[in-house]
C-alpha cells in the first residue's frame, strides 16, 4: 500500500468484443457526450503518455526543495494547533475563544487535508523519512490510517467515477449521479447530506468497512470486528483528548473549552465535506458504467480520471486549506505526487486537454458547491438527467497588459525615469 | 501492519520519563509529545537516535573517519559490529552499513565509523567529501556477528584485514588495548600502496610500542597480492590462532577454504558484512517478469537483477532500506511465482509469502503487492 499512480481496471472483464483498444463505446448511453468515446485508441495511448511523461519529469525533479516544503508545513501546523490549545486555556475570554477555535479549525483542516490525506497517500514516500511516510503516519480523524488507505487509495482513486465500483459516488449512503439507480431511501437524503456534513469523519470511517460486502455477508465478521475496534479505539482517544482533557485543563470554564473543541471538529468536517464533494459530484464530472471502462488501457484510465474529477478555483491560500485537493484533476491522474506541484503542472495538462479537445473542469468554489447541493436535492427524487457538460477546454487568450498611459505624457511611463 | 520503512534506533531514555510521556500522550494522539517539543529543540523528539557530526579525520586520500555524537546515551555496540547510518541526500534519506571503528567504551559516548570512497557511489561520497561537523545523521540499529568474545579475549589472534576491511578490527583493537588485553596479536594487513593504509599512523605505533601487538604490512600494488600459502612464513603458529579475517569477498572465500583445509575452521570468524549478492550459488541465467499488483506496474528482470533494481528502473517508487537484505524495509507479499535469493542462490516463494525485494530475484513469472 505504498503508492499507486493508477493501475489499469484489469479486473473488470471486457465485455465488448476486442475491447482492448479502447472503452467500450453504447451508442444507446445518453451520455454518449462523453469526449472518451470519440477518442480514438491512437490517442488515448498518446494523452496516457503526455500524462505519464509529467509525471516521471516531477518525480525526477523531486528534492530538498520539496522537502522543505513539507517539513515546515508539518511544524506549521503543529505549532498552530499547540498555541490554539493553549490560547482556549482562558476560552473565557470571548476574543480568546474565538482566536483559539479558528487556529484550532484551521490545523485540524491542514492536518487532515494537506498533510493526513495527502502523506497517507504516499506522495511523500519517496522521501524515505521514517516521520513523514505513509507506512507510519496517523492523523486526528476517527478513520483508521489502514482502513481509509484501502477504501480511499486502492478503492476510490483505482475506480474513480464507476458506479457501482467506485464507493465514493454518494458514499453508498447519497444518490448523486443520476446513473445510479433510484431507491426510497434516497427521499431522506437532503437530510443525510446535513449529518454527513457535520459528521462527515465518522461517515468515512463506517464507509471504510464496505457496507455492501457486510449487507451482501461476504465480509468475514472477525475482520470486521477488528476494524470497528479499531475505529473505536482511535474514536475514544480523540474524544478524550477533545472533549475531557483539554476542556479538563481550562478548569471552571470547561464547557467553552469543550465547545471550542466540537467547534472546531465541525468546521473540520464541514470544510472537508465541502471540498471533496466539489471534487467529484458537480455537473461537469462524468461518471461511467463498468461496460464503458471494460478492458480500459492506462491512457483510458487517465482520461476517466481528468473527466470525473473537477477542480475549484481559488487563492493559494485556498489551495492550502483544501490540501490542493482544489486541483482535483492533477491529484486524480497524478495521486503519488507530491501536491505541492499541482499547481505547477496544472498548465501542462491544460494544454493536453486543449490539444485533445477534452474539458477542463473548473469552477469558483461557491457555484461549485450549490452545483452539488441542487444534484443532492433533485436526484433524492426518481428521475434526473445528466446536466450540461463543460466544453473542450480552450486557453483564454493572453491579454497584452495595457501601457499605463498619464495624460500629459507621451506614451508609457519609463520604469526608471 | 509492521512498518515497512527503515527507521533509526528508539533513543533510550529513562522509564520515568517515558512513563510522563506516555500520560501527556493522551493530549497528543495521534502524534506523540515528543513531536510538540521536538518544536522547541529537534535533540527532544524520541523518535529516533540522531547523531550530530563532531569531528572529520582524513584517513587516506579516499577513507574518512566521522565521529558522531548521539543525540541519547549510546545504547553500545560489540566492537566489530556495524551500524545502520542515514543520511539525507537532496531531500531523501539513505541508509547503508558502516564498520564502528570507535570502541564501546569512548570517554565522551561519541562512535566513529570509518568510511572509504565508492567511486559512482552517492553516500560515500558524501560522507568522505562533504560531510561536515554540525551534520545530523540517523542512527539506526547496530548489527553484525564479527566481534569479540563476550568475556576474557582469546590468548593468541590473528587478525587478516585487506583495504578498508581493516574497520571492524580497528574497533576490536582499540577495545583490547583499553583493557589492557593486546597480549598476542599478529596483524597481516593488504592494502594497495602505503599512502591508502586507514589507520596507518596508529597502528605503526602500536606495532613500534611492542607490547603484543605486531603488525605485518603489505602492499600489494607493489608486492603482490597476500596469498594463503604465504601464511606459513608470515605467521608460522597461524593455526592455532584465533583469527578474523576481512577483506574483499574473493579473498575471504579463499582463505575460508584455506582453513578448512588446512587449519581449524572454528578458530576463524569472518566479517560478512558485504553479503555477496550475485548469481547465487547455481548461477542460473534465468530471470522473469514481475507485476506489481499495487502501483500496476509491469518490470523485466533479467538474470541477478533483484526485484527492487528492476522495479526502479520502470520507475516504480519502492519501499527499501539497506539494500542487502538486512533491514526488512523493502519486504512485499509475493502473490504467484518463485523467487531466488541472489545471496545464496535457494529458489523459494509461496503465495503470501513476504519477500525482501532487494535480495530476490525473480525466477519466471511472479506477482507481488506493492
Amino acid at each position: 500500500m505504498q503508492q499507486h499512480t493508477g493501475p489499469t481496471t484489469a479486473v473488470i472483464p471486457p465485455t465488448i468484443a476486442g475491447g482492448s483498444g479502447g472503452p467500450g463505446h453504447d451508442p444507446a448511453d445518453p451520455t454518449s457526450t462523453n469526449p472518451l468515446h470519440r477518442l480514438t485508441p491512437a490517442q488515448i495511448e498518446s494523452i496516457g503518455l503526455a500524462f505519464q511523461e509529467i509525471h516521471d519529469e516531477v518525480h525526477a525533479d523531486l528534492g530538498a526543495r520539496d522537502t522543505r516544503y513539507i517539513r515546515n508545513l508539518v511544524v506549521f501546523e503543529r505549532r498552530l494547533a499547540a498555541v490554539s490549545r493553549a490560547v482556549l486555556m482562558a476560552s473565557r475570554y470571548p476574543p480568546a475563544w474565538l482566536i483559539g477555535t479558528l487556529g484550532l479549525s484551521a490545523a485540524k483542516v491542514i492536518e487532515n487535508m494537506e498533510l493526513g490525506h495527502n502523506i497517507l497517500h504516499g506522495q511523500w514516500d519517496w522521501m524515505n523519512d521514517p516521520q513523514i511516510h505513509s507506512s507510519t503516519w496517523d492523523w486526528d480523524n476517527v478513520s483508521t490510517a489502514a482502513g481509509w488507505k484501502h477504501s480511499h487509495n486502492v478503492i476510490h482513486h483505482t475506480y474513480t467515477n464507476i458506479i457501482g465500483k467506485d464507493k465514493d459516488v454518494g458514499y453508498e449512503v447519497m444518490r448523486v449521479s443520476p446513473k445510479q439507480k433510484w431507491e426510497p431511501r434516497f427521499i431522506a437524503q437532503p437530510v443525510v447530506n446535513l449529518i454527513l456534513m457535520a459528521f462527515f469523519e465518522w461517515g468515512v470511517a463506517l464507509h471504510d468497512l464496505d457496507f455492501e460486502a457486510i449487507e451482501k455477508g461476504t465480509k468475514d465478521p472477525k475482520v470486521l470486528k477488528a476494524e470497528l475496534r479499531a475505529i473505536g479505539r482511535k474514536a475514544r482517544k480523540q474524544m478524550v483528548k477533545d472533549y475531557i482533557l483539554f476542556p479538563a485543563l481550562s478548569g471552571r470554564y470547561w464547557k467553552r473549552t469543550l465547545a471550542a473543541n466540537f467547534t472546531a471538529n465541525i468546521v473540520r468536517n464541514v470544510w472537508a465535506n465541502a471540498v471533496i464533494f466539489c471534487g467529484h459530484f458537480p455537473d461537469q464530472a462524468y461518471t461511467f458504467t463498468e461496460d464503458e471502462v471494460a478492458g480500459e488501457t492506462r491512457g483510458a484510465w487517465y482520461v476517466r480520471q481528468l473527466l470525473g474529477a473537477v477542480n475549484i478555483e481559488g487563492s493559494d491560500t485556498f489551495h492550502l486549506m483544501s490540501g490542493n485537493l482544489s486541483y482535483q484533476i492533477e491529484h486524480h491522474l497524478f495521486p503519488d505526487m507530491p501536491s505541492s506541484r499541482y499547481k505547477e503542472i496544472a498548465p501542462r495538462v491544460k494544454a493536453i486537454c486543449e490539444e485533445y479537445g477534452l474539458p477542463y473542469n473548473t469552477g469558483p468554489f461557491l457555484k461549485q458547491w450549490l452545483m452539488v447541493q441542487r444534484t443532492i436535492m433533485r436526484l433524492a427524487f426518481p428521475g434526473g438527467g445528466e446536466r450540461e457538460k463543460a466544453p473542450p477546454y480552450v486557453a483564454p487568450p493572453e491579454v497584452e497588459p495595457e501601457p499605463l498611459v498619464v495624460s500629459g505624457v507621451n506614451g508609457p511611463i519609463p520604469a526608471f525615469p | 501492519m509492521p512498518n515497512t520503512i527503515e527507521q533509526g534506533a528508539r533513543p533510550t531514555s529513562g522509564p520515568r520519563w517515558r512513563r510522563a510521556l506516555g500520560l501527556a500522550r493522551s493530549l497528543t494522539t495521534p502524534l506523540r509529545p515528543d513531536d510538540y517539543l521536538a518544536l522547541l529543540d529537534a535533540r527532544w523528539s524520541d523518535r529516533e537516535l540522531v547523531g550530530t557530526v563532531s569531528r572529520v579525520i582524513d584517513e587516506t586520500p579516499s577513507a574518512r573517519t566521522i565521529v558522531v555524537e548521539p543525540s541519547a546515551p549510546w545504547p553500545g555496540h560489540r566492537p566489530g559490529q556495524y551500524l545502520r547510518l542515514g543520511v539525507e541526500l537532496n531531500g531523501v534519506r539513505h541508509w547503508r552499513a558502516y564498520s564502528i571503528t570507535s570502541d564501546p567504551g569512548h570517554p565522551a559516548g561519541q562512535v566513529s565509523i570509518t568510511v572509504q570512497r565508492v567511486e559512482g557511489g552517492l553516500v560515500s561520497p558524501y560522507l568522505t567529501e562533504q560531510c561536515q561537523p554540525g551534520d545530523r545523521l540517523f542512527l539506526g540499529d547496530v548489527d553484525g556477528n564479527f566481534c569479540l568474545p563476550d568475556g576474557p579475549a582469546p590468548g593468541s589472534m590473528l587478525m587478516i584485514t585487506a583495504g578498508c576491511g581493516i574497520t571492524p578490527v580497528m574497533s576490536m583493537l582499540r577495545e583490547l588495548e583499553r583493557r589492557d588485553a593486546l597480549l598476542d596479536i599478529v596483524h597481516v594487513h593488504v592494502s594497495q600502496k602505503a599512502s591508502g593504509f586507514i589507520f596507518a599512523g596508529m597502528l605503526r605505533a602500536l606495532s613500534d610500542a611492542d607490547n603484543g601487538y605486531h603488525l605485518i604490512e603489505r602492499h600489494s600494488a607493489e608486492q603482490g597480492r597476500l596469498h594463503h600459502g604465504e601464511l606459513d612464513t608470515l605467521v608460522p603458529d597461524w593455526r592455532t590462532r584465533t583469527t578474523y579475517l576481512s577483506g574483499p569477498s574473493l579473498m575471504m572465500a579463499e582463505f575460508e577454504q584455506y582453513w578448512a583445509d588446512q587449519g581449524d575452521s572454528a578458530l576463524l570468524n569472518t566479517e560478512q558484512f558485504q553479503p555477496y549478492i550475485g548469481l547465487g550459488h547455481d548461477g542460473g541465467s534465468e530471470g522473469g517478469h514481475i507485476g506489481f499488483r499495487v502501483s500496476g506496474l509491469e518490470a523485466e528482470a533479467e538474470s541477478g537483477v533483484s526485484i527492487l533494481v528492476a522495479g526502479e528502473r520502470v520507475g516504480a517508487q519502492l519501499p527499501h532500506g539497506c539494500r542487502m537484505g538486512i533491514c526488512h524495509s523493502c519486504i512485499g507479499r509475493l502473490q504467484s511465482g518463485q523467487v531466488r535469493d541472489l545471496r545464496t542462490g535457494e529458489v523459494h516463494g509461496e503465495a503470501g509469502q513476504a519477500v525482501r525485494t532487494c535480495v530476490n530475484a525473480p525466477v519466471g513469472n511472479i506477482e507481488i503487492e506493492l
